[in-house]
């Protein structure tokens, strides 16, 4: 793994982000004209703002691992995240934009007037806030434990330290340029090698992806296990393997079966079938309801619409994040997919989260042009890391120093982030064990069972009070953390109660969505005197307030 | 795994004996740990107070009056209690529905006469054999400065006993207190918005006659010039006196200040230097109208008008978190802290001479005073500042506050 252009791609995204952090304003925007002083933030490169913090770990090496161990049935997590910002522009951005909130804790108090309700809230964003930055420095461990031979920790920990103390000094505070830059880096990261790799196929006489056969090591591969698996190998023997094993292959041999990955060619091409596995139709399902109604959750996305001057700009750039995060997401299908005929050894390794990093060079080969795009894509996944990282620990940060610390001062905000990156950081070393997308998943069924109907709610229904929305946040919000707590903490679960944890969202958003509205019901008394003129705040169209 | 699931089950085991506790020390402070008989009477008259105060505290409306008449005949003790404002009921809880008219024709003659009577059965004749009411005590509710707003009524099935009466006395003057404190609030409000009249009002005189000459100067030699400084002048006044709305965004608030600047460069030429440094992050931030210009305005006043040469004034904001950080600073000629302190102290306590600088100190106090009652004690203005080193006014704005809305 002696690829020595990886560790300055690194150091040179590190600096330059940081660098851009602390002088870009002051180069961009230090004048004497006041048009150009009061020039409003453009909804195009909003978009690539909220693409660039949005566009996390999960995004740029999760999708491709997935892909590459399940098949097309995890393509749902692509089309889910993306999709969440339809429901966002449908139910959300504009309202939320006019009603003047910034985080979700006063959208709470704006709309339902309760201080309690803003706690409970702030609990909420807290947690799924370290639940999303758990996986990002999880991916960054591995990203450089496979690409620079490090120990897994290294990685966390130096991004984990670069963004605290980025975040920290206030070099990061949502600086629209550097999170838009990241977006298009993270975009060229991933499409410049993608056309050399597709080149490269075309080059090797199109190899299938799904060989009748089951797909085959193309070169002697020598894998070290990193996951408990058990292997059926060709002649129908079956091995367990345990991490640290070392395996070699020849050329030309199948790859082994591997228990819990769709090694074999039916079924990675079709759906598995409902009910027959941990990932039947439920899960799907799940998958879909979390994904889709997650994203107006995620602290850190929400943030950012308050950059726009109205209600009309937050729609358009929702419109602009949807285009643009919709072409992101072609590209770590195309990984997935190569990965299957170039880097068959992670479907026994277990390190299915390493394709995207690592195919470059096993499809392209050692030379200059691999090495090349081998340190692009880890210069890309490090952005991923960086600016997700950086969104998040301010979004954390921000609502410690001011709801838990008290009305902060700078102190109290250094404070804050130093406390809100050193827990996920402890998280993420003792957990290394998960996809990095399914944490990420959780997370957005969190965030789907507890902020979704207070938001959609919230914004569409007169009746809400605050008994109900804390109730509905309590109990859906609540069932959710249960179900992540016990999957990531939890002795491993099999059959339904498997499936019902590591998918929450299908029962817990239904529950959350009823026992709000059964509890507002129930306590008609509790609506806000004032509810008749938030919802005009809410709706009124932007021109009609000037 | 079992390290693991060890941690869940110790964090589980702390979250439960913390909650746990916090239940316990609520239901402690609750009314089971009350001893004494007298303790927890006096424990229900406070609280039955207490909730009956609420309602009182926005003043005499007939849903106010409503929600309070129910707490206050628990206070009383009586079977019936209406509230009355100067001339009509606003609200009865329970006996006496169908003695209104009676009640409120003996109510307005309490008002009228300032003091209270009792009603008898002669007073309260009616022709419904099963009607339990035999009396009444009508008392009146004094507010601020001792005038009478309204009556309390306090209805009995039983001639009026001298406890009754008392009761309904001292409750009454108690209900009086708690609309007079109504008052107070509203009255804050109302010399908190005059205070911003007074600032627009206080704007003008200097800076009007200013731009006037500066533009004067120009209607001859470059008339072109002349006429967009008067429509920038117009628009300027137009923000300046807009009637409406107590918040602006620092959008329009810059653009403001644009205006403004125009006019001034007419006036000192290259002499005015200005630099800007706007995160565009934080341009939608809702603040209170007209608290950014003042400060501007004295920074041109200080970095120009008593020294030699050019004067810098530079205006930053920043994105902060759930911040935002503006300061405006100028390289003029600074002054002495101390000078500063007494000038702001002279001017709260409306005693002796303000001095030479009494606009500055009215504009950067009156812009203090209107952040501080807007967003909390803790968010005023810092002055930095010191002899022939500038001044350096910086200001936090959080960047959400409940019943903060521009345009509202």
């Amino acid at each position: 793994m002696g690829n020595d252009l990886v560790v300055p791609a690194i150091v040179a995204v590190t600096l330059v982000t940081v660098a851009i952090g602390f002088y870009g304003l002051r180069l961009a925007r230090t004048t004497s004209d006041f048009l150009v002083a009061s020039r409003v933030v453009s909804p195009t490169w909003n978009a690539a703002a909220i693409g660039g913090e949005y566009l996390s770990a999960a995004s740029f090496l999760g999708v491709a691992g997935l892909v590459l161990k399940y098949g097309v049935d995890v393509l749902w997590y692509p089309v889910g995240f993306a999709a969440g910002y339809l429901a966002l522009l449908l139910f959300v951005a504009a309202p939320l934009r006019r009603s003047g909130a910034f985080t979700l804790p006063d959208f709470c108090e704006l709309r339902l007037g309760s201080r309690r309700l803003r706690t409970l809230a702030t609990v909420f964003v807290i947690f799924i806030g370290w639940l999303y930055l758990v996986p990002q420095l999880q991916g960054a461990g591995l990203t450089l434990a496979t690409l620079a031979g490090s120990p897994y920790p290294v990685g966390a920990v130096v991004v984990a330290l670069v963004v605290t103390a980025n975040v920290a000094l206030g070099g990061m505070r949502a600086v629209t340029f550097v999170q838009a830059f990241q977006y298009w880096l993270k975009l060229t990261a991933l499409a410049v090698p993608a056309i050399f790799l597709a080149l490269q196929w075309q080059a090797d006489g199109r190899p299938a992806v799904t060989p009748p056969e089951g797909p085959t090591f193309r070169t002697a591969t020598t894998v070290v296990v990193e996951h408990r698996a058990v292997l059926t190998l060709p002649d129908g023997q079956t091995r367990e393997v345990r991490p640290g094993d070392e395996l070699t292959f020849a050329a030309g041999e199948p790859v082994p079966e591997v228990s819990g990955v769709a090694t074999g060619p039916t079924d990675w091409l079709l759906p598995s079938d409902a009910g027959s596995d941990d990932r039947g139709l439920f899960a799907t399902y799940s998958l879909i309801l979390a994904t889709f109604l997650g994203t107006m959750g995620l602290p850190h996305v929400l943030v950012r619409f308050y950059t726009n001057p109205d209600g009309a700009a937050a729609r358009r750039t929702t419109l602009v994040v949807l285009a643009l995060v919709g072409v992101f997401y072609l590209l770590p299908t195309i990984y997935g997919v190569l990965g299957r005929i170039y880097t068959p050894q992670l479907l026994v390794s277990g390190q299915t989260d390493a394709v995207v990093v690592l195919l470059p060079e096993a499809a392209l080969g050692a030379g200059t042009t691999g090495r090349l795009m081998a340190a692009l894509v880890a210069a890309g996944a490090f952005a991923a890391f960086l600016s997700t990282s950086s969104g998040l620990l301010t979004s954390v940060a921000g609502v410690i120093s001011t709801d838990v610390l008290g009305r902060g001062s700078v102190r109290g905000f250094r404070l804050a982030t130093v406390l809100a990156g050193g827990i996920p950081l402890v998280l993420a070393l003792n957990v290394s064990g998960l996809d990095v997308s399914q944490v990420v998943g959780l997370a957005f069924a969190v965030a789907a069972s507890s902020f979704c109907p207070l938001l959609v709610l919230g914004i569409w229904w007169r009746g809400l009070t605050d008994a109900g929305a804390a109730a509905g946040i309590l109990v859906g919000g609540g069932a959710a953390v249960t179900a992540v707590l016990v999957t990531v903490l939890g002795p491993p679960l099999t059959g339904w109660p498997a499936t019902l944890t590591a998918q929450p969202a299908a029962w817990t958003v239904p529950l959350a969505f009823t026992v709000m509205v059964a509890v507002s019901l129930a306590t008609r008394r509790r609506t806000p005197a004032d509810t008749a003129r938030t919802m005009l705040r809410l709706h009124a169209p932007d021109v009609l307030r000037r | 795994m079992g390290g693991n699931l060890s941690a869940v089950i110790g964090v589980l085991s702390l979250v439960t004996a913390l909650s746990a506790a916090l239940y316990a020390v609520a239901r402690l402070r609750g009314r089971r740990g009350i001893a004494t008989a007298g303790q927890r009477a006096t424990y229900e008259v406070l609280h039955t107070a207490g909730l009956a105060a609420e309602p009182l505290r926005a003043g005499l409306t007939p849903a106010g009056a409503a929600k309070a008449a129910r707490h206050l005949r628990t206070l009383v003790g009586a079977d019936g209690l209406a509230l009355t404002d100067t001339d009509r009921l606003l609200a009865l809880d329970g006996r006496g529905a169908h003695h209104t008219e009676q009640l409120s024709a003996a109510a307005r003659r309490v008002v009228a006469a300032e003091r209270s009577t009792v009603l008898g059965e002669s007073e309260l004749a009616c022709d419904r054999i099963d009607c339990p009411v035999r009396g009444a005590v009508v008392a009146p509710l004094a507010g601020a400065e001792g005038r009478v707003v309204g009556a309390l009524v306090a209805v009995t099935d039983d001639v009026p006993a001298p406890g009754l009466v008392q009761a309904t006395l001292e409750t009454a003057h108690w209900a009086g207190s708690q609309l007079a404190l109504a008052e107070l609030d509203s009255s804050r409000e109302r010399l908190a918005r005059a205070e911003v009249r007074a600032l627009r009002a206080q704007i003008s005189p200097h800076f009007i006659y200013n731009a006037l000459t500066a533009i004067g100067s120009f209607v001859r030699t470059d008339p072109e010039r002349a006429r967009e400084l008067i429509l920038e002048f117009a628009e300027f006044t137009r923000y300046s006196f807009r009637a409406h709305g107590e918040f602006t965004t620092l959008a329009e608030e810059l653009r403001s200040i644009d205006r403004y600047l125009t006019i001034e460069r007419a006036r000192f030429g290259d002499r005015l230097q200005v630099r800007l440094q706007i995160a565009p992050e934080v341009l939608p931030v809702t603040l209170p109208f007209l608290c950014l210009q003042p400060l501007v305005e004295n920074a041109v006043r200080h970095g120009l008008s008593r020294k030699p040469g050019t004067g810098m004034v530079s205006i930053e904001a920043q994105d902060a978190g759930a911040e935002c950080h503006i300061t405006v600073e100028d390289d003029g000629v600074g002054m002495d802290p101390g000078t500063l302190t007494a000038g702001i102290a002279a001017l709260a306590g409306a005693t002796g001479d303000p001095g030479e600088d009494s606009g500055q100190h009215v504009g950067l106090s009156n812009v203090d005073e209107r952040l501080r009652s807007v967003f909390g004690n803790e968010f005023g203005l810092v002055v930095e500042t010191g002899v022939g080193s500038g001044t350096r006014v910086s200001m936090r704005v959080p960047k959400f506050h409940p019943g903060v809305r521009a345009g509202s």
